[in-house]
């Protein structure tokens, strides 16, 4: 806390890693720990090719019971990465874990300044100096412990949400799963076949969709999305706001009185409804009214207003009659829920290929988006499974697929990136062609075809055998025929090194995808990060690709980077798993960040207390005057109210203002000469 | 202008879940830029008392660059915005008792603009060779 804290003499132990060559490449790391020797307050200097294994560690251990050490300081990689080990070391040696400092000398000094190892070795000297004055004032510090709420709540309801969500249900948690459309089952919902067994995309996500419908641990919220998020792990204080759906569900309908009444999903209200407007579900390529269901599979089966197209001419509420489902003055409700941990499983969108002008999207009736194309080539779809060409209706023979379109693509319209399951599902199209069209000639045009998934590439030989024509190269341009809208495919084929003019019929863009509308506006509420292309970014990209850096908030599916269903599913798996680990062990320890008030210096003028962004601070009356009170398990430890107050009163622990007055001195007024 | 082997003496002070990730992310991509700053990691920008850089300064630091999450983007909400206020206050002050204000820089980069971290860096050093020793630089007064 905050009175006088060393009463001892500070003593220091500072460990030097050369991390095989990471560090040692370019630092000289034996004149960097002769150098820390001479440092005030350090008793042992010492170094070792890996600190973080456990010979290096115990070192840690050993030392610090030989040298009777105060404090810890570890120069190598980021704390970041090795902040925990070190501290676990620190422990293991007998003293408080919070009396340990890292240095970092590899990510922002030897592997920033590679070739210059003499301005490197002088950093890492800079930093050690650093660090050590700030381990000379370290305190103890005890984490918190606080109670993790039994529930949890996945946001997102398409297959990787859906996976979360049952999995977290089996597991005996109570589950909240919201997902912004009225029903659950997300993009896959839309596909036709799945790559690369052509297993009936429905077929195998309708009984997923029954079983998150039925199960009793999941709470299935459609039509709901996001308001507000209060709180941190274990406490999440979320605000839901469930849209407006101007229908009524049986149960809704019997709390009204109307026994017997609520949407039956019989039909008959979509039946009269006078307004038609294009169905998002397919695309746009087919009407749908202003009372709806998203599609024949929809799980929960509810209708739902579209207030923005509805007329309120009432024919729908006279046809319901007696069971009253139809409340066409309904309002948004807001709801509240407190869950233990979060998933995100957002999902995606396709990337507008329009703005790739030259390929002619939304210019030229015959160019196609795969999306449209799954909706044209699936029984359910608005051709009944018939493919045509939207300029005439007649049968495409020659269909040609753009890969790539806007993904892979450095012109800054499209994407950076490979969108990972294109490639796959058109070789599905070229095969779903050749079985349905007798003569028909799918031309694909690639890059480089990635199949590398299990049973893909066994897949792409297949399709090859199966006579659909590849040609390796980026499109460079889609011309009409005017006359017959018949389409010339203008490319390099870089295999034989000449350019290729191939007339199809129908053109169909492999389109990037990026991610949903709701993904921004969903992160910021839970403060997660992105990556540069608006994706979520993860705690750490392969040792813990589901957690972020929001502790008890983690990601499942393609919100996290472009995946297929398999790697989503894996991943939600993931997800639910990580998920459940802090509501199972029921509390959680918060890192003892807090700030503390220093009463004698506090003037009770409460400048502090509107800084806090968690309400965490309070003025109370004590000894007759005001002083502030922190409310420790609301603080997050930002120090925000430190930065600020006039007199000096808040202790921020472990970033106190002495602890970082200190590492300024010793950084300009105590280096080399 | 100073010469060519002045180093100059910058402080960075940034914060732990944007910058100093994104600093982080430049290293594991071996990304080089120069070797000139000395940063001191902050959980948040929120943290830095402007009497942090007024010290720096008078401790002789040519230049501080403060250096956290985008606006929308901080991990506790707003403590960006609340260091942003104060350094262009800070900066404001600084202009006025005649110290250049350049010195002192705010900029925001995240946990995934390593590349953005190292053309930050970059111009900072820049900025602070073009303008040489502090003026407070005791060395310098010797």
């Amino acid at each position: 806390m905050a009175e006088v804290k060393t009463k001892e003499e500070p003593r220091i132990g500072v460990f030097v890693c050369h991390c095989g060559t990471n560090i040692a490449g370019s630092v000289d790391v034996k004149a960097v720990v002769e150098y820390a020797r001479k440092l005030p307050n350090v008793a042992v200097a010492d170094d070792y090719q890996y600190m973080c294994s456990t010979p290096g560690q115990n070192k840690i251990r050993d030392a610090i019971k030989e040298h009777n050490l105060t404090g810890v300081v570890v120069a190598a990689c980021s704390p970041r990465l090795h902040e925990p080990t070190f501290r676990g070391a620190t422990k293991m040696g007998g003293l408080n874990p919070f009396r340990f400092e890292m240095a970092n000398i590899r990510e922002q000094n030897s592997w920033v300044h590679m070739h210059q190892p003499e301005e490197a070795t002088a950093k890492a000297k800079d930093a050690i100096r650093i660090a050590v004055a700030k381990a000379a004032l370290l305190e103890d510090l005890v984490p918190k412990s606080v109670p993790v709420e039994k529930a949890a709540m996945v946001v997102g309801g398409g297959v990787g949400g859906m996976q979360a969500a049952l999995d977290l249900a089996n597991a005996g948690i109570k589950t909240y799963l919201v997902e912004k459309n009225p029903t659950i089952g997300g993009r896959m919902s839309q596909l036709d076949k799945t790559f690369p067994t052509l297993d009936c995309s429905q077929c195998i996500l309708t009984p997923k969709m029954v079983d998150v419908y039925r199960n009793e641990n999941i709470e299935l919220l459609t039509y709901t999305e996001v308001e507000a998020v209060e709180g941190y792990i274990g406490n999440f204080d979320v605000t839901l706001r469930k849209k407006a759906r101007g229908v009524l569900t049986t149960e809704e309908a019997e709390a009204r009185g109307y026994v017997g009444g609520g949407c039956n999903g019989c039909g008959d209200c979509e039946g009269v409804c006078p307004v038609i407007k294009p169905n998002p579900f397919e695309v746009g390529m087919a009407p749908r009214k202003a009372i709806y269901i998203y599609h024949p599979q929809v799980s929960p089966l509810l209708y739902t207003v579209d207030f923005d197209a509805c007329v309120k001419c009432g024919l729908c509420v006279d046809i319901c009659g007696d069971k009253k489902a139809i409340d066409l003055n309904a309002t948004d409700e807001f709801m509240n829920v407190k869950v233990g941990t979060v998933i995100l499983a957002t999902g995606y969108d396709i990337f507008p290929i329009e703005e790739k002008t030259e390929w002619g999207y939304k210019r030229y009736d015959n160019v196609i988006t795969s999306l449209e194309f799954e909706r044209l080539i699936c029984a359910s779809g608005p051709t009944g499974g018939h493919l045509v060409r939207p300029s005439d209706g007649e049968t495409p023979k020659r269909i040609g697929f753009v890969l790539c379109a806007g993904s892979r693509d450095n012109t800054g319209v499209g994407k950076p990136y490979c969108s990972r399951f294109c490639c796959m599902y058109s070789l599905k199209h070229a095969h779903q062609i050749i079985e349905k069209i007798p003569g028909a000639v799918p031309y694909i045009f690639y890059m480089d075809i990635r199949s590398f998934g299990k049973m893909y590439e066994e897949f792409y030989y297949r399709i090859q055998n199966e006579g659909a024509k590849f040609i390796r190269g980026r499109v460079a341009n889609i011309l009409e025929d005017p006359v017959t809208k018949n389409l010339h495919v203008n490319a390099e084929d870089t295999l034989l090194g000449r350019p290729v003019d191939v007339e199809v019929d129908l053109v169909v863009l492999a389109a990037a995808i990026q991610p949903s509308a709701e993904t921004e506006r969903t992160r910021r509420l839970f403060g997660v990060s992105c990556s540069q292309d608006g994706w979520l970014l993860e705690a750490h990209p392969k040792l813990n690709p589901c957690g972020t850096t929001t502790a008890g908030v983690y990601l499942a599916g393609v919100c996290q980077g472009p995946k297929d269903i398999p790697d989503t599913v894996a991943q939600a798996e993931g997800a639910a798993s990580a998920a459940s680990i802090p509501i199972h062990l029921g509390e959680v320890e918060l890192e003892p960040y807090f700030a503390q008030c220093i009463e004698e210096k506090c003037a009770g003028c409460g400048l502090c207390v509107n800084l806090c962004p968690y309400s965490a601070l309070a003025l109370v009356e004590k000894d007759g005057r005001r002083v502030m009170q922190v409310t420790e398990a609301k603080c997050k430890g930002c120090g925000t109210c430190g930065g600020f107050c006039p007199g000096g009163a808040i202790w921020m622990q472990h970033f106190a203002t002495p602890q970082i007055i200190a590492q300024i001195d010793a950084f300009l007024l105590g280096g080399e000469e | 202008m100073a010469d060519e082997n002045w180093k100059p003496k910058i402080l960075a002070i940034i914060c732990n879940w944007c910058s100093y990730a994104g600093a982080d992310l430049a290293g594991g991509s071996r990304i080089q830029y120069p070797p000139d700053i000395r940063a001191i990691r902050v959980m948040c920008t929120g943290r830095i008392d402007p009497l942090f850089i007024l010290k720096a300064f008078q401790d002789g630091a040519d230049g501080v660059l403060v250096s956290g999450c985008h606006f929308g983007d901080c991990h506790y909400l707003e403590g960006n915005y609340k260091a942003a206020k104060r350094m262009f206050l800070l900066k404001t002050v600084l202009k006025n008792i005649g110290f250049e204000d350049k010195r002192l820089r705010m900029t925001f980069v995240s946990a995934s603009e390593g590349a953005k971290w190292a053309t930050v860096i970059e111009d900072v050093v820049k900025t602070i060779k073009d303008l040489g020793p502090s003026p407070l630089n005791k060395e310098i007064a010797r």
